[in-house]
């Protein structure tokens, strides 16, 4: 708990300068081809608190931070604060991040029980390579193959699903949810594909580590059938990393969707944090790199509180 | 190892994904169902737009590209730039003129201009827009250097308005500043801090009623009926984000969006092949070039970074300028999508435009430019790189912008151009081009800018005036150059009011700028587009300039305001095959149902045979 508390409070730190390091001045990416006198260009920099040195800078951000806030946007000014943004955002990326997770784990949990437990034979090697050179595949290439393949249909693929985004500008009220649900499906099937080998590789190692194990010798000695005894015996023992390894997704991944988001412009936390990247958006960036860390954190922390419910042999 | 399997967890977890599987189909094909031809449903034009930013809808504060090309939709400016030429033409005001010492503008506000609440648009909503702008440093942020030159603004009746200046200038019919009613704004309150965002619709008098933002996905607009000009040709006008470039142009194959640009030359040669899309080259409002670093200095004097002193001799870049061949990258590098040109202006702005003379041209010719050096005793070194008369290598420091493509390809240009002419030429590629003008610490620096119709701006940030006071201090110029004879020039366009003088001395400007050689443009990308001409007639929507331009990013809201619905589409932005997609959706979920369930069938067998094993 202490421990999660100074990751956290390290984070806040190098956070301030780790993006200070970004090259890039805001003021000039921001006015950009405008036209602009220098009075507007020095208003801008005050305004942005730019003006002020490094160390000034340090103090005013730690003490926002002490309040909780997280200061205000540069790019995004019609937003309240930096907070409302991240809070605005959120919800797409949990939503597709969510989406993509369950189904993860569940579908590399379960081909990781099959492939563990028949390893060596066939579908346990066509199953590990598939997942393999999907793990292998560029997020991005993968994306943009989806589009070009199930949104604007080749040949005799129909264009059923979006390109883009996350709803149609149009629809409103109940509508909204197959047409998210529409929206959602590409950027799911890709996320999946390039996760799920991950849960696949560990699930079916752990299956074999048990596979040897006494008790699984006694389970059968009792005439238990085959199935059973991985049912009710192997899986819920080989399980158990694969606890730790959602909680450490769900934290991380938030984060690690900038590529799937921004290939299927899903307006999330990923595609904010890119384009507060660019200019760069130092409050915005910080704000987010601090969210993100704390996501992380806070899941570990969770799984750290969980794993003795479920494995008493650490409860020690 | 026993072979023996389960049917059971299986059988239910391939029931789980094939419901799952089946849901998602038919959830596909639900909502483009009941959109299908309904006859009263509003026309809609969207418009795909990559990776822009919307920092905000307030008109007083935004400073990026889409947001202030939206308010030019939402309201009226004074005046307009025609779409045939971009030069100055009626916009909220009908007619104007000014006093003979040039200080005193009288603008005649149109009478037929309503709000979208109704009420009527005034010389007073002029007037308080300005003098938000000039009082309140909270309304100068965006707009400020529009006003900087006024004394006073005042309402002199209901359709006048009076502007005193602080001296002449010639850009008092380029006030591009968005005119908001004043019954609205002066009740918000701190305008630095008003987003103008969720009290939609949003009161305008322009060709298009803001009704929508969503962050990052889209803005939805609705046509003004009322508009004084005329009603828009489409009900709806929506601008979709996208992240990527290539994924729209796949929404605009799938017609989920109905315009695009800023394409590839690659993907604009393949969509030129595609049935019901149109592809348009604009004629090019953005220059293309680099600058050399003539030892740059602060204007008191100082220097900033360390130059190649060798760039400081005139000849020196005269020869360099020989060494380049514009022609090789209109044609090698941009495809033949580009139009080579020395200028600093844009051609689509014909007045303004400059061309040099037969005997003027500074071309390709590395003979003359080796003997240009030659002559002024920069001899070759033993590897080939000349050495100054002082001793200085000819080595140069080149920096462009690691985002650009073709940049990247004509710096490799440069490096063997000038490799023919003994000048070694070393590139960065950085992606902070603007931190490297910053220390000075350059020889020669990739550039490009946008051109507006109003050319003064552009060529301010040449002047000797806008370079930084001292070391590290603010400032505007994009090279260090600092030319008396140039500067001469820019304060007589400033405040030259007729066009047809002002004209004269802004193509002596670049020709000056030209043979000086410290900024070299290569020419203008062309603006690369795509619309279908299912959704949108043919040759509908007007272009800026007339014939050759562009359809996005216009100095106007011609496009949007005259793109008519194509006869026989469904105008709706969405493909015609909906009903289609639904018939075949559910179809693959029954075809999807029936495998999952004879593999469910097949999979009990065995597994039952398994198990009596």
């Amino acid at each position: 708990m202490l421990g999660a508390f100074i990751s956290l409070l390290a984070v806040a730190f190098i956070g301030f300068f780790l993006f200070r390091v970004l090259p890039g001045d805001p003021v000039r990416a921001m006015t950009q081809d405008r036209k602009v006198s220098l009075e507007q260009l020095e208003a801008l920099r005050e305004q942005l608190g730019l003006d002020e040195p490094l160390w000034r800078q340090f103090l005013d951000y730690l003490g926002q931070l002490a309040t909780l806030d997280l200061g205000t946007s540069y790019q995004y000014r019609g937003a309240e604060s930096v907070a409302g943004l991240i809070a605005e955002k959120v919800g797409p990326t949990v939503l597709l991040v969510g989406t993509a997770t369950v189904i993860s784990a569940v579908l590399g949990t379960w081909l990781g029980v099959r492939t563990g437990w028949r390893h060596g034979s066939t579908s346990d090697r066509v199953n590990t390579g598939i997942a393999l050179t999907l793990w292998s595949v560029p997020t991005f290439w993968l994306g943009l193959m989806m589009i070009i393949l199930f949104a604007a249909g080749a040949g005799p693929i129909p264009d059923i699903f979006p390109a883009g985004g996350m709803r149609d500008p149009d629809v409103t009220g109940w509508a909204l949810v197959p047409n998210v649900a529409a929206h959602l499906v590409l950027p799911v099937i890709t996320l999946v594909a390039v996760v799920y080998a991950q849960y696949l590789l560990v699930i079916r190692s752990s299956v074999l580590d048990e596979m040897g194990s006494d008790y699984l010798v006694t389970a059968r000695a009792k005439g238990l059938r085959d199935a059973v005894v991985r049912r009710r015996h192997a899986v819920p023992n080989a399980l158990l990393p694969a606890v730790t390894m959602i909680a450490i997704d769900l934290g991380g991944i938030v984060a690690g969707t900038i590529l799937v988001e921004t290939v299927f412009s899903w307006p999330g936390l990923g595609y904010m944090f890119y384009e507060a990247l660019k200019v760069p958006d130092l409050p915005l960036v910080q704000g987010m790199f601090i969210f993100f860390s704390a996501a992380v954190i806070l899941m570990n922390l969770l799984a750290d509180l969980v794993y003795p419910l479920l494995d008493p042999r650490v409860r020690r | 190892m026993s072979r023996v399997r389960s049917g059971l967890p299986v059988s239910r977890g391939l029931l789980a994904l094939a419901i799952a599987l089946l849901g998602g189909l038919l959830v596909v094909a639900a909502p483009s169902a009941p959109r299908a031809h309904a006859a009263e449903e509003p026309t809609r034009l969207t418009v795909g737009v990559v990776d822009p930013t919307v920092d905000s809808l307030n008109p007083f504060t935004s400073i990026y590209r889409l947001p202030t090309q939206i308010h030019r939709l939402m309201y009226d400016f004074l005046t307009m730039y025609s779409a045939e030429d971009a030069t100055p033409t009626e916009g909220l005001a009908e007619s104007w003129e000014h006093s003979d010492d040039g200080l005193t503008w009288t603008y005649t506000i149109r009478d037929d201009s309503t709000f979208s609440d109704g009420e009527p648009v005034t010389a007073e909503d002029v007037a308080f827009t300005y003098n938000t702008i000039m009082a309140d440093d909270s309304g100068a942020m965006a707009n400020a250097s529009y006003v900087a030159n006024f004394e006073s603004v005042t309402a002199t009746d209901e359709h006048t308005v009076e502007i005193k200046l602080k001296e002449p200038s010639a850009s008092m019919l380029a006030i591009d500043v968005p005119i908001v009613p004043q019954h609205v704004w002066e009740n918000v309150g701190n305008i630095a801090k008003f987003s103008n965002e969720g009290d939609y619709p949003i009161v305008g008098n322009g060709p298009f009623v803001l009704t929508d933002y969503q962050r990052n996905e889209s803005i939805t607009l609705e046509a003004n009926k009322d508009y004084w000009r005329g009603a828009p040709g489409f009900d709806e006008l929506v601008f979709r984000f996208y992240k990527d470039q290539d994924a729209v142009v796949e929404a605009l194959r799938k017609g989920e969006v109905d315009v695009v640009n800023e394409l590839t030359a690659l993907q604009a040669e393949a969509l030129e092949k595609e049935d019901d899309i149109h592809v348009n080259f604009g004629v090019g409002k953005r220059f293309a070039g680099l600058t050399m670093n003539p030892g740059a200095k602060a204007k008191n004097g100082e220097p900033i970074g360390d130059g190649n002193p060798a760039l400081r001799d005139p000849e020196v870049r005269r020869a360099i300028l020989h060494a380049i061949d514009r022609d090789a990258i209109e044609e090698r590098v941009y495809g033949g999508h580009f139009e080579a040109s020395g200028s600093y202006i844009p051609s689509r702005y014909g007045d303004y435009h400059w061309e040099p003379d037969e005997d003027e041209v500074i071309g390709y010719d590395p003979e003359e430019a080796n003997r240009i050096l030659d002559e002024a005793g920069y001899a070759r070194g033993k590897d080939g790189v000349r050495v100054s008369p002082d001793g200085t290598r000819l080595t140069l420091r080149q920096f462009v912008h690691a985002d650009d493509p073709q940049y990247r390809q004509i710096a490799q240009f440069m490096e063997e151009w000038l490799d023919e002419i003994g000048i070694e030429v070393k590139t960065t590629p950085s992606d902070d081009i603007g931190g490297i003008l910053d220390t000075g610490e350059f020889d020669l620096l990739f550039t490009g800018w946008t051109v507006n119709p109003d050319p003064d701006y552009i060529f301010s940030i040449q002047t000797c005036d806008v370079r930084p006071a001292k070391p590290g201090a603010a400032y505007q110029s994009d090279s260090y150059n600092c030319n008396e004879e140039y500067d001469r020039l820019y304060e007589q366009q400033r405040t030259e009011v007729d066009p047809e003088a002002r004209a004269e001395i802004v193509q002596d400007m670049q020709k000056v700028l030209y043979e000086d050689g410290v900024v070299v443009i290569f020419g203008y990308p062309e603006m690369l587009e795509a619309y279908r001409t299912d959704v949108v007639e043919e040759g509908s929507l007007m272009l800026q300039p007339a014939g050759t331009g562009n359809i996005v990013g216009q100095d106007g809201y011609w496009s949007w305001w005259s793109a008519k619905p194509a006869t026989g589409g469904d105008g709706g932005g969405d493909d015609d095959s909906s009903t289609g997609t639904a018939v075949l959706g559910v179809g693959a979920g029954v075809v999807a149902l029936a495998l999952v369930g004879g593999f469910l069938v097949m999979r009990r067998r065995t597994a039952t045979a398994d198990d009596r094993e």
